[in-house]
């Protein structure tokens, strides 16, 4: 006796969904899925709200992925930030996979909100996304898959860099919580052979893209955050022309030689603020005609309060001479 | 021949037969199987190969190729058993296609040397050596309105091939469950997860509780265990029915993972 095609779809429908230990969690539809694991929308039965559940694809076998998913969720359940997602618990199905709940994040991708919102706006986003990296990498972690779509854009304003699930980090990430401090560093150690090469084309820095493991660094993240700015605010996602300051920082972030980018995603993120503010920034030096138009944009209502004050005052004085 | 209703009797005999082939749980594949020097690994790896692809196979000849029941139930017998004989499936190259691309593409041949031999096509003209449940497929094929001429010949392949995996996965999960302390399980998984139908039909949890005398809770725990089990089943044979790792992953994404059910 064969099944049924209505049997058959039910099968391949509820199979496909983890079953997690225990009755807290219910799983419910799958909300979205990258290379290594597939996210699904869940209930969280006790406290009654919704949450994410990744689970390791059914078909990416191999100790290695259940090993680097696993890593993800320390990772981020150690990063506590609020542009990192909490994870909530991490645990192993019955048939083996690796999976993780986390807070269930409502929002849009990077590459999206870019496409609707003025240049501002999104350099604003940026900046906490340059936060985020930057505590990270306090902590000893370079994400080296940053690019807009592993940024969401949270319905009130919450932005979250998301997909550690390639970082590299620095030494250990201690797990046993005796030190109950920051993930304890020890130079020399990685995660990624030397050669092996993990990231996106078109965001990877070259040292990255030439699996040169050793030169990966926090400026690794640095040219990502000025290949995704690029992605962002350049003409084909804002339109028009771009301002020389603005592709002057672009440039610097994307310098193929780390010595040439930012040393931080700070600096990065503080010369962006210079250009927010319409204040020169370190990465373009301007002439002074440009120097000029700068100033006159930034003070714009105030010049032409003046300038209107004293053409009415030169008129009111050729008046009275008269 | 003789259509009957066990689909599973191919070239076994009937004091031994199991559920449905049996196949080894290593990572070893149907294609390296059926090169083996032994005759009984290799007669074992054919048994999985039928029991997997004669329903595709049978609905592809119904629908590519336009033929008629009698007809496409002669040609599927003779596909089989040359394909033992000729040892055409031998020669699959994983670096060119899927394994199941690859038998499809034996089959369109085979059926294109068949048409300039006309005599082959004469009825009882091949050899009848796997007894297998046709009017079952064609009464399928009527209930879902694919009446032969309509709809998608490779997609018509692939569901039938589907349904072989799963079918043979639950004969499997029911066979290791009777007479056991397990067979609870199973009921329980049959009145829920099999009910034919949509989900309006399926009994809740609760109701179903009542019905096998257990509460819903319990309910949920034999469903995820049925479930978790004929997923690694499925997931076994299907290993064992790809030739490489990559395949395996691509064909386990098509069956798990968000595609277009």
């Amino acid at each position: 006796m064969s099944l049924p095609d209505a049997t058959l779809t039910h099968l391949r429908r509820v199979l496909g969904v983890p079953t997690l230990p225990g009755d807290r969690y219910e799983v419910r539809e799958p909300i979205g899925h990258g290379g290594m694991g597939t996210v699904y929308r869940a209930c969280d039965r006790t406290l009654g709200r919704e949450v994410a559940l990744k689970v390791l694809r059914a078909d990416v076998a191999g100790e290695d992925a259940a090993i680097r998913l696993e890593r993800e969720a320390r990772i981020l359940a150690r990063l506590e930030h609020p542009g990192i997602v909490p994870v909530h618990e991490v645990g192993t199905l019955a048939d083996g996979r690796v999976y993780y709940v986390m807070k269930l994040v409502r929002g849009e991708r990077l590459h999206d909100f870019a496409q609707g919102s003025g240049r501002a706006d999104v350099l604003r986003v940026l900046l906490r996304v340059c936060e985020t990296v930057g505590f990270a990498h306090s902590h000893g972690v370079v994400h080296r898959d940053l690019k807009p779509s592993n940024i969401m854009v949270g319905s009130f304003g919450e932005v979250l860099v998301l997909d550690w699930g390639i970082a590299r980090v620095r030494g250990s990430i201690e797990t046993s919580g005796s030190t109950g401090g920051e993930p304890v560093a020890t130079p020399g150690e990685d995660d990624t052979a030397t050669g092996v090469i993990l990231g996106t084309p078109g965001f990877m820095a070259p040292e990255q893209a030439q699996g040169i493991s050793g030169q990966i660094d926090g400026r690794t993240d640095v040219y990502a955050l000025g290949a995704i700015l690029r992605a962002i605010t350049g003409p084909t996602s804002q339109g028009g022309p771009v301002p020389r300051p603005l592709e002057a920082i672009w440039n610097r972030a994307l310098s193929p030689d780390p010595a040439g980018r930012y040393g931080s995603a700070a600096e990065l993120a503080a010369d962006i603020t210079r250009f927010l503010d319409a204040v020169p920034v370190t990465a373009y030096r301007e002439s002074l005609g440009e120097r000029a138009g700068r100033i006159f944009r930034k003070y714009q209502t105030a010049i032409i309060l003046v300038l209107t004050y004293l053409a009415v005052r030169l008129l009111f004085l050729v008046l009275r001479g008269l | 021949m003789t259509p009957v209703a066990d689909a599973r009797s191919f070239m076994m005999p009937a004091d031994t037969r199991s559920p449905h082939p049996a196949f080894p749980t290593t990572r070893r594949s149907v294609v390296e199987a059926i090169r083996d020097a032994d005759p009984d690994a290799r007669r074992g790896a054919f048994d999985v190969l039928v029991s997997v692809y004669w329903r595709p196979v049978y609905a592809h000849l119904r629908k590519r190729w336009q033929l008629q029941p009698a007809d496409a139930e002669d040609l599927t017998q003779e596909f089989f058993a040359r394909s033992l004989t000729n040892g055409f499936l031998e020669e699959y190259d994983p670096a060119r296609a899927r394994f199941r691309t690859y038998v499809r593409a034996c089959l369109d041949r085979f059926v294109a040397n068949v048409r300039r031999d006309e005599h082959r096509l004469k009825r009882g003209g091949g050899a009848t050596l796997v007894a297998l449940d046709f009017p079952q497929v064609e009464r399928e094929l009527a209930s879902s309105g694919e009446n032969g001429r309509d709809g998608d010949a490779d997609a018509w392949f692939e569901r039938e091939w589907i349904r072989g995996l799963f079918t043979d996965a639950v004969a499997d999960l029911r066979a290791a469950c009777r007479d056991t302390p397990r067979e609870i399980r199973f009921t329980v998984f049959e009145r829920y997860d099999l009910v034919p139908g949509t989900d309006a039909d399926r009994p809740s949890y609760r109701e179903l509780g009542e019905e096998v005398g257990l509460p819903a809770t319990q309910v949920t725990n034999h469903l995820a265990w049925a479930r978790r089990e004929l997923r690694r089943l499925v997931l076994e044979r299907l290993q064992f029915l790809t030739a490489t790792d990559a395949e395996f992953r691509a064909e386990a994404e098509d069956l798990f993972g968000e595609g277009d059910r």
